[in-house]
């Protein structure tokens, strides 16, 4: 059963605030990313699924009180003042929230061998067979 | 509902990673002398065309909770796999003997440096130690030596376990080249071909005090990699003459503390894991990085300045989550990945008490760590080091996630001391893991310990220990060799208690 589907905006705006370029991404590199994200997140205990939307949905919601619009609504530049305030969250909690969000964003982006292609990134079983 | 099989072995090793597959081999006379002996091990078994070199999909298939094992603190990842072979499979095969100004502040009776060293020595060459040639080092490796060099620090060369190397640089997700020379290509065949049992996919529930173990044995999931177990699936009671705990310091230490015993209070305690940073640096050219082998140098500073540095290099994603924040600087030093180099900082945390392992309602392991300011200045130190040998080597900047903002250019290099400090250490921003998971069933003599210096647990002679598990306190260098070592003693040890254990 997909985690995300109910707070798949949200999560494409955070994914796409964390990794720029994840902005791009086509229908199938949106498809592939949280394919990723799901598989990383199916063995998860229900609770911390359940504490993961609920954090996506907080993200989405609190910008009413400070910017008078929702996350997916803000600029970019917006959306990351949002984000630097959860990773410099004097609260553990949200620190830590934020931090399992990022690491779920930048799996779902630099997993795909089309990322790691892209940054340049070479490891190839045969070594310095394939390389000479 | 299937009936449980009952069976009966005269020594069962519950895991097959350093600690038990060295039992295992050590133990193989026993089956000369009629005994039965059992290696269970909670993961699969994988044929060698599996190595795909893919990271997700080889974490997941090797690590525990695909490598993100946090901690309670949810502060940091703990990095063991679960596999025949153990975290053998994933390590980059570095291999240091136990330092002996460390065995020595351990202060466990009956355990001198000497007789580790003799037992590591026969691991050494066992497994094939020796140093890569100076034409297999590339430039990730080679200027972490040139700027070592040049900023003042003593440069070692890692001695390594590998045969026929081809420099994949990917170790840590298993080698696709069945080089590095673990518990899974020298000791369990060995084993194996002289009668030791070996059964994989099967987790150990508990251990009773009548000698028996309660073991569960899973199916291969549709989809997944590894060969089935060489039991049918289901559910199953053995009984034993002697048990051996090997499954690591989470395997060992939950298994113990879920299993109705009489144990020492002890058990979970004095955890250390050499808590570790990923640094990277860029330069202005493309180097070799993701190509040779990951792990040849080091500088330890261990005993000086709680710190050990070591090269390294990860995949996209490891590297990824190891950068501190996100958005366009983040991905400037991603797209940077030709031109990165990187270096691993490893703090020498010590024994405290708040640092133990425990079990959740279902007995699973769960690992309570909080960061020590010594253990924080540790890392601090290192990354400032780290930071000089990367500028030393020519990096145009620096990335150190205990500097605000990270990136250090290299016109701020005299300023490093300054801008690197524990004031930006800030728990849950960053990322901060550990792969030399130690202690939980501490020898020693005491109420601090959990067994004697052979492994014998206090109270309870037929149950041993035989991995990390056993360390006191942090070993401040890479673990494996000094396992193998003692697990060695351990075996020595039940080959000596047999005829009493036994019958």
């Amino acid at each position: 059963m997909s985690v995300l589907a109910a707070v798949q905006p949200s999560f494409r705006a955070i994914a796409a605030t964390v990794v720029p370029e994840a902005g791009t991404l086509d229908a199938g590199g949106w498809m592939e990313l949280e394919r990723i994200v799901e598989q990383a997140l199916a063995p998860r205990p229900r609770r911390l699924q359940r504490q993961l939307v609920t954090l996506i949905r907080a993200i989405e919601w609190l910008p009413l009180l400070r910017y008078g619009r929702r996350f997916t609504r803000l600029d970019p530049r917006r959306r990351a003042r949002v984000l630097e305030v959860l990773q410099n969250s004097p609260l553990l909690l949200l620190r830590r929230g934020f931090w399992g969000l990022r690491t779920l964003a930048l799996m779902g982006y630099y997993a795909r061998p089309a990322a790691a292609a892209s940054i340049g990134y070479r490891a190839d079983p045969r070594g310095w067979a394939a390389r000479r | 509902m299937t009936a449980v099989v009952e069976r009966f072995y005269d020594v069962v090793i519950v895991g097959s990673g350093a600690g038990g597959g060295t039992v295992a081999q050590a133990l193989a006379p026993l089956v000369r002398d009629g005994h039965r002996v059992l290696v269970l091990e909670q993961g699969p078994r994988f044929d060698d065309d599996e190595f795909t070199g893919r990271e997700l999909d080889m974490a997941g298939a090797l690590y525990a909770d695909g490598g993100g094992f946090l901690t309670a603190q949810g502060t940091m990842t703990l990095a063991f796999a679960h596999a025949y072979g153990g975290s053998t499979l994933v390590y980059t095969g570095t291999s240091l003997t136990a330092p002996e100004h460390v065995i020595r502040s351990w202060g466990v009776p009956g355990l001198d440096h000497a007789d580790l060293l003799r037992r590591s020595q026969r691991y050494l060459t066992e497994n094939n130690v020796h140093l890569l040639p100076a034409e297999e080092i590339n430039d990730n490796n080679r200027l972490f030596v040139e700027g070592g060099a040049r900023a003042g620090y003593r440069v070692e060369q890692f001695p390594v376990n590998v045969k026929g190397c081809r420099g994949s640089s990917l170790c840590n997700l298993g080698c696709p080249n069945q080089a590095k020379q673990g518990t899974n290509r020298v000791q369990l065949p060995r084993a194996e071909r002289d009668g030791v049992e070996i059964v994989t996919r099967a987790e150990v529930l508990r251990v009773e005090a009548d000698r028996t173990l309660a073991v569960r044995v899973a199916a291969k999931p549709d989809g997944g990699k590894g060969r089935p177990s060489e039991w049918a699936p289901g559910d199953y009671r053995l009984r034993a003459g002697i048990v051996v705990c090997a499954g690591g310091v989470m395997g060992t230490t939950s298994l113990l503390l879920r299993s109705r015993l009489p144990l020492p209070r002890a058990v979970g305690a004095r955890f250390t894991c050499h808590p570790a940073l990923i640094l990277v640096a860029e330069h202005s050219g493309p180097i070799t990085n993701d190509v040779g082998h990951p792990k040849s140098y080091f500088v330890d500073r261990g005993a000086e300045q709680r710190f050990v540095l070591e090269t390294c290099m990860y995949f996209p994603f490891t590297t990824a989550k190891a950068l501190s924040g996100f958005g366009p600087d983040h991905t400037r030093v991603m797209r940077a990945f030709p031109r990165l180099q990187m270096i691993l900082v490893l703090a020498c945390d010590a024994a405290t008490p708040g640092n133990r392992i425990t079990v959740d309602g279902a007995g699973r392991p769960v690992a309570h760590y909080h960061f020590t300011e010594e253990t924080v200045a540790g890392l601090v130190e290192g990354t400032r080091a780290a930071a000089r040998i990367f500028f030393a080597a020519g990096a145009v900047r620096v990335h150190a996630p205990f500097a605000d903002p990270p990136l250090i250019e290299a016109r701020d290099a005299e300023q490093l001391t300054d801008r690197i400090a524990a004031r930006h250490f800030n728990e849950g921003k960053v990322a901060i893991s550990a792969a030399h998971l130690m202690g939980g069933c501490a020898m020693g003599a005491g109420a601090e310990s959990v067994t004697d210096g052979w492994g014998r647990v206090h109270g309870l002679p037929w149950l041993r220990v035989a991995d990390a598990s056993l360390f006191p306190d942090s070993l401040e260098i890479n673990p494996y060799v000094t396992i193998m070592a003692l697990a060695d003693r351990v075996a020595e040890a039940i080959r000596v208690d047999a005829p009493t254990l036994l019958g």
